[in-house]
């Protein structure tokens, strides 16, 4: 008798467990679509991709294009930008890139990127600081003329979105 | 410090009433009966004034609610109208938006008023842990609100704050996307900020309830922070006694209230929120509301990496550190003796530690470069030094003064005891 007792208890333990392990996987399955439904809807991730042609904006110009309601900063950089950019040692970097890895090949004169800065977002103005490209005047992060961060709290590089030359002058970016 | 009351239900609905649901009972003993020590100053009034002040701004939004519109097109606007067009929408507005700023303003005088007379002090932890989660509620609340005029600072506060989540490793990306429910600050953010800021103020006043429960079981601090020894002489019935005088305090707290929210009710906010949110360009200077200067301070503050660590999740950790520690402050603070009335170093380092929270608060409001970045890298430097060095340290240095053998003895002066 004591050995059945004893099984019996086993048993029981056995489908509290098991009843517990089924609730909290039925509980997590529930909890996941009311977590999920705050990401991004399908209207948002529409925009993923957009086309858009460079070949109106002048030497020395800047223009600011959206894609996925992200600003994109699309600047055509001049020589003497491109050399001061190339000029830079990779150790006075703090997120050491060089100059060819942030542009497509054949199309050096053409910067493409995101336009919110690497700390909290805000977008920089063109042209400012001390390294002549971007400053930020929120939290005072400043950025060469490859947009590589020099100077402030940003930690990485304005970042470079997915894009190519679908032509000459035609991006497409996303 | 709780007892039970001397009551007795007065008619026969009462006594049906007690034996199902005592509430009376309870009101008795906790708002009316309820032992306070008799020697609470003004420093004490301000529980109350918080109480009021969570009042009037859940009222005041309920009805901002019935007239505010959360959808990116219209947000802006829909403030307008309320200020403009609604019956008495200014004032109601106002209210909301003053009170907002009188609510912290309270807030931070019953925190220090804690952190002087040391009401985190054993048997009053839980208390106060509690207090610091009401404060990280009333912040969340507060940025949510903010962002809901959808003007460029309210915009930026959200793109801004919410970056912050960017940095946390791995998840970070995917984690900001599902909390903006974008790639960036739009229409879902503002509709979901909408919703949880009409929701968190009812969580607010569930912690505070706890906030309150846990303050009724060992019974209030005081000036002199000793326990009560003898209820009849150390201690005074809630009622009337501190409902008058909270009542008076009320009363002058609602005058520079009124002041602001009747003459200057957009002095405490920024010009540029009066210009409709724009994703493109940010502003020349963000700055938040008064109230988050301190910490942003802080988070600006951290511009260098750290190890392996980078400079912006090193900001995070900074800026979230910097209120997260309140909650280990009863443990860090080493000292037997509660008041810092009783505390001859304690006081200095505590008024040092009151200017240099006030040096942040000014530096956050500054232009992130030259000397001002220094500045907040010395005071926030600071900032948490006097919680892990100076507080654990001076516990044990220091000779406190003798403290006074009961609370009626303080109060009446030694020829009376």
């Amino acid at each position: 008798m004591a050995t059945q007792a004893h099984s019996s208890t086993n048993r029981r333990d056995f489908i509290f467990v098991a009843t517990g392990a089924v609730a909290a996987v039925g509980a997590a399955a529930t909890v996941w679509p009311l977590v999920n439904q705050m990401n991004p809807d399908a209207s948002t991730l529409a925009l993923a991709s957009i086309e858009f042609d460079v070949g109106a904006i002048e030497v020395g110009q800047s223009v600011t294009i959206l894609w996925r309601g992200l600003p994109v900063f699309v600047r055509h950089r001049t020589q003497a930008e491109i050399d001061e950019a190339r000029a830079v040692p990779m150790s006075d970097l703090k997120d050491p890139a060089t100059d060819e890895s942030r542009t497509k090949e054949g199309h050096e004169q053409w910067l493409i990127m995101l336009a919110n800065c690497t700390h909290l977002g805000c977008i920089p103005i063109g042209e400012a600081g001390e390294f002549d490209g971007w400053a930020c005047p929120c939290h005072g992060s400043q950025f060469d003329t490859a947009g590589r961060i020099r100077k402030g709290p940003a930690p990485t590089n304005l970042v470079i979105p997915p894009y190519e030359f679908v032509s000459d002058t035609l991006v497409q970016i996303g | 410090m709780s007892e039970h009351s001397t009551y007795t239900p007065g008619n026969a609905v009462e006594k049906w009433l007690d034996e199902r649901l005592p509430i009376i009972r309870f009101s008795k003993e906790h708002l009316m009966d309820f032992p306070t020590p008799k020697n609470l100053n003004y420093w004490w009034t301000f529980g109350a004034i918080l109480v009021m002040c969570l009042g009037i701004q859940i009222v005041t939004g309920i009805i901002l609610a019935m007239h505010y519109t959360p959808q990116v097109s219209m947000a802006f606007d829909s403030v307008e109208h309320i200020r403009r067009d609604v019956n008495g929408g200014r004032m109601i507005q106002s209210f909301h938006a003053v009170g907002a700023s009188m609510f912290f303003a309270a807030v931070y005088i019953h925190i220090f008023r804690g952190m002087y007379f040391g009401s985190y002090k054993a048997p009053r932890e839980i208390l106060w842990i509690l207090g610091v989660l009401i404060f990280l509620l009333m912040m969340a609340t507060a940025f949510m609100g903010y962002v809901l005029p959808w003007g460029q600072m309210s915009g930026w506060a959200a793109q801004v704050i919410t970056n912050i989540f960017s940095f946390i490793p791995v998840v970070g990306t995917p984690l900001l996307e599902l909390l903006r429910g974008g790639f960036t600050v739009d229409n879902p953010t503002l509709n979901r900020f909408f919703s949880l800021h009409y929701l968190l103020p009812f969580v607010i006043a569930a912690v505070v309830a706890l906030h309150i429960w846990a303050l009724h079981v060992p019974g209030n601090n005081n000036p002199v922070g000793i326990d009560v020894k003898d209820k009849d002489r150390d201690t005074l019935p809630f009622h009337p006694y501190y409902t008058m005088k909270d009542a008076f305090g009320m009363v002058v707290f609602l005058i520079p209230f009124a002041w602001f929210a009747f003459f200057a009710p957009d002095i405490l906010g920024h010009p540029d929120n009066y210009i409709q949110y724009n994703s493109q360009v940010t502003p020349a200077h963000i700055v938040p509301e008064w109230y988050f200067l301190p910490f942003y301070a802080i988070l600006r503050a951290i511009d260098f990496n750290l190890l392996f660590i980078n400079s912006g999740l090193l900001g995070v950790i900074f800026f979230g550190g910097s209120i997260l520690i309140l909650f280990l402050l009863p443990w860090l603070d080493t000292s037997k003796v509660r008041s810092g009335n009783f505390r001859p170093m304690f006081k200095w380092f505590y008024w040092i530690f009151v200017v240099n929270f006030i040096g942040l608060t000014y530096l956050g409001a500054q232009p992130a470069d030259g000397i001002y970045v220094i500045l907040s890298k010395i005071c926030t430097a600071y900032y948490f030094l006097h919680f892990v060095l100076i507080l654990p340290v001076l516990g044990r240095i220091e000779t406190p003064k003798p403290l006074p053998t009961s609370i009626s003895e303080s109060v009446l002066g030694k020829s009376h005891a």
